[in-house]
């Protein structure tokens, strides 16, 4: 009977750890399948720098990554920039040195710009700050599979723009199925070809989306693939060492338990 | 310390003697290590180690943690996210400890129900039992304000709506509310002082688990048959138990590194899994979530709280009867802490003379329903409270009661039991046949 009781308050477990994330989101999420899902999952360097293109071109106009240091851009596991081109990325943009008294271009050691737009939430965690998939029945359990869907609530957001809008109260609202609410008042940021990527990868509406998204991901969450290596050997190791002592275990009870 | 005769630590060398007569600190170590234990302990014997690892773990990664963190509501947030990119492990540290409150509310659940079903509440095991729930509600108040700590959505808004149940209280309420706060709402003085008390905590709890260890080595543990150890000579003891080291040691070290290769899948490859996305927004007195929900350990307790609304005809009695003193929102605050209560009072209440489920047709029933129970209050803890969440609070919440204040009471008088095993090496060799050796032999001779 313990042993059933056990098994249920594990299922109950996964059960209701998923359901925080439950309440009442009206949006729909679609699934996408990111390179860096699973426990084996990698970001890929193309699609992270293309990600960075998009950002800075169309996002950085209002949003802002105040959390995330430059210098991350040559990290490896993310986008690796060569060094030289961190500092001439970093160059773009200036920051009030409060020592100068004075605006100076950035370097490597300050982090991407605040927000420009006050009502533009800062989007260095956005990725892991949002649910995409919260059932089935409010229980979350669709996360285990599919992942919480933070980057996948993103691209669900750029590319459900229906087209119609309202104002109310002055402000601009757009229809968009993935906004919790059915009313964003975020203009539509991209439309597809907004950016030209060097590589010639296609640069349609749902491709610009899932580069932007990947790219977010990265930005909330610059350690994933050390975090997962890490995981990997922790788990292999416990894997071992449980073994081990099964059978340190199993013989010193042996002359305890008879045969039966 | 033990009740059951066993051998006690003799210092053999000249500096062992030396320091035995100045501090008997070995022997202590000694008696500790080697304490008879009832050898038929099963596998939900194993959670005590379990939640001793992750006291040790909290403490050890919080201790990092708290270096490279601040304490004040501009910089907390982003000293947070200065721990995941700049702090060498930083992310790891951090996981260890947030995925670590989760391990620890798994193990202390398994191990309270486990006591419930095996009746090791019982005489003599009442301090026990006492002890370990007020480890258990100083676990509650320190898993609180630490995810108050990273000042993320979920922080501020759990912060204050906890904080404001304190506010219920009829006439000093409101005062006692500013006073935990610091201040008329959760603020940086708020803040600061959950940093010092989550620090503080987590070695009253060090100290108390000392003494909970204290007092079962007193009587002894508990086992599945709820059958005592005999005790009437060291021979007869030993067929009962063997020494905690090697065997049990072994076989909980066995246990702890099954359950952490989950725990280590879990924080190597879906850390946010148990997490709220909101609190990866930095707080906003000014900005409400849409749904302000505790972490899944507190869901139980928190869906019993929301159970009493004021269209439940018992809190409307209870408010015209007290001329209104006792609102629904008190009346929800005074269940919430009264369904820990009940349990702590668990070994008075349970009048049956017979210790283990195992042995009683009548209880498992209801003691099924009352773990049922609490994965249904955990589950609808976390939904809205429209229909028909609140019917199923209502009534989960009402079998909680039920089973402590009604049941336990009444099955003592009217359960029939079945008849228990005459000793505990009955059931041992019913259940392994009889051993080779018994205790004494393997003793000496444990790994051949």
């Amino acid at each position: 009977m313990i042993k059933k009781l056990t098994l249920s308050a594990i299922s109950a477990l996964a059960l209701t750890a998923g359901a925080a994330f439950a309440a009442g989101s009206e949006g729909h999420t679609h699934d996408v399948d990111f390179s860096f899902e699973g426990p084996f999952g990698k970001f890929d360097q193309n699609q992270l720098q293309r990600g960075l293109q998009v950002y800075t071109e169309v996002c950085a106009a209002c949003h802002g990554l105040k959390f995330v240091p430059l210098r991350t851009l040559h990290d490896e596991g993310g986008p690796a920039l060569p060094e030289d081109q961190v500092r001439a990325y970093a160059a773009q943009t200036e920051i009030f040195d409060a020592e100068l008294d004075d605006y100076r271009p950035r370097t490597p050691t300050d982090h991407f710009a605040e927000s420009g737009l006050e009502t533009a939430p800062d989007l260095s965690l956005m990725a892991k700050s949002r649910a995409g998939f919260h059932g089935p029945a409010g229980t979350g359990l669709a996360q285990l599979f599919k992942g919480i869907g933070g980057p996948e609530y993103i691209v669900s957001v750029l590319a459900g723009y229906t087209g119609e809008e309202k104002t109310e109260a002055g402000t601009t609202y757009y229809e968009n199925t993935a906004f919790p609410g059915g009313w964003i008042a975020m203009a539509p940021p991209l439309y597809g070809e907004d950016v030209e990527f060097a590589d010639g990868h296609s640069n349609d509406l749902h491709h610009e989306a899932e580069d932007v998204a990947a790219f977010l991901m990265w930005a909330a969450e610059p350690k994933m693939m050390a975090r997962k290596q890490a995981g990997f050997t922790g788990v292999l190791f416990l894997v071992l060492l449980s073994v081990l002592l099964y059978w340190t275990n199993k013989r010193i009870w042996a002359p305890v338990k008879g045969k039966k | 310390m033990s009740g059951i005769p066993h051998d006690h630590y003799e210092p053999k060398t000249g500096v062992e003697k030396w320091i035995h007569s100045r501090l008997p600190v070995v022997g202590l170590l000694y008696d500790t290590l080697m304490i008879p234990t009832p050898k038929n302990l099963n596998w939900m014997w194993i959670w005590g180690i379990i939640l001793t690892f992750c006291l040790a773990l909290q403490i050890v990664t919080g201790i990092v943690l708290a270096m490279h963190y601040t304490p004040h509501v501009d910089l907390a947030f982003a000293s947070v996210e200065h721990i995941m990119r700049d702090v060498n492990g930083g992310y790891m540290l951090r996981y260890l400890h947030a995925n670590g409150a989760s391990l620890f509310f798994v193990a202390v659940y398994m191990h309270i129900f486990r006591g419930l079903y095996y009746g090791s509440y019982k005489a003599p095991r009442e301090i026990t039992w006492i002890i370990g729930m007020l480890i258990y509600l100083m676990m509650m108040g320190t898993a609180f304000m630490g995810y108050v700590l990273p000042w993320g959505q979920m922080s501020f808004w759990g912060a204050t709506v906890i904080t404001g149940l304190f506010g219920a209280i009829p006439f000093i309420g409101e005062s006692l509310q500013t006073w935990l706060l610091g201040g008329p709402a959760v603020d940086n003085a708020t803040l600061n002082r959950f940093f010092s008390l989550h620090y503080l905590l987590p070695f009253v709890i060090a100290g108390l688990v000392i003494v909970h260890i204290w007092a079962f080595h007193s009587t002894g543990n508990n086992n599945p048959t709820g059958v005592d150890v005999r005790r009437t000579s060291k021979a007869e003891a030993q067929k009962d138990t063997l020494p905690f080291w090697p065997y049990f040691v072994m076989k909980d070290l066995f246990a702890l590194a099954v359950i952490l290769v989950v725990f280590f899948a879990i924080v190597g490859f879906m850390p946010n899994y148990l997490g709220h996305p909101d609190n990866y927004i930095e707080a906003n007195a000014l900005a409400t979530p849409a749904h302000i929900v505790p972490e899944w350990y507190f869901l139980p307790f928190y869906a019993i709280l929301r159970a009493f609304t004021s269209e439940v005809w018992a809190v409307q009695l209870v408010q015209f009867v007290t001329f209104g003193i006792v609102d629904a929102k008190f009346f929800g605050v005074a269940a919430m802490f009264g369904a820990i209560i009940v349990m702590a009072l668990a070994p008075w209440l349970d009048t049956s003379s017979v210790r283990s489920g195992r042995y009683r047709p009548m209880f498992k029933w209801w003691f099924a329903l009352l773990a049922v129970d609490f994965i249904v209050l955990m589950w609808v803890g976390a939904r809205d409270t429209n229909f028909p969440h609140d019917w199923i609070s209502l009534i989960g919440a009402t079998y909680w009661f039920a089973y402590f204040l009604v049941i336990l009471p009444l099955l003592g008088v009217i359960e029939k039991p079945a008849a228990q095993p005459a000793t505990i090496e009955d059931d041992f060799n019913a259940h392994y046949g009889k051993g080779g050796t018994d205790g004494a032999a393997a003793q000496s001779n444990p790994a051949e």
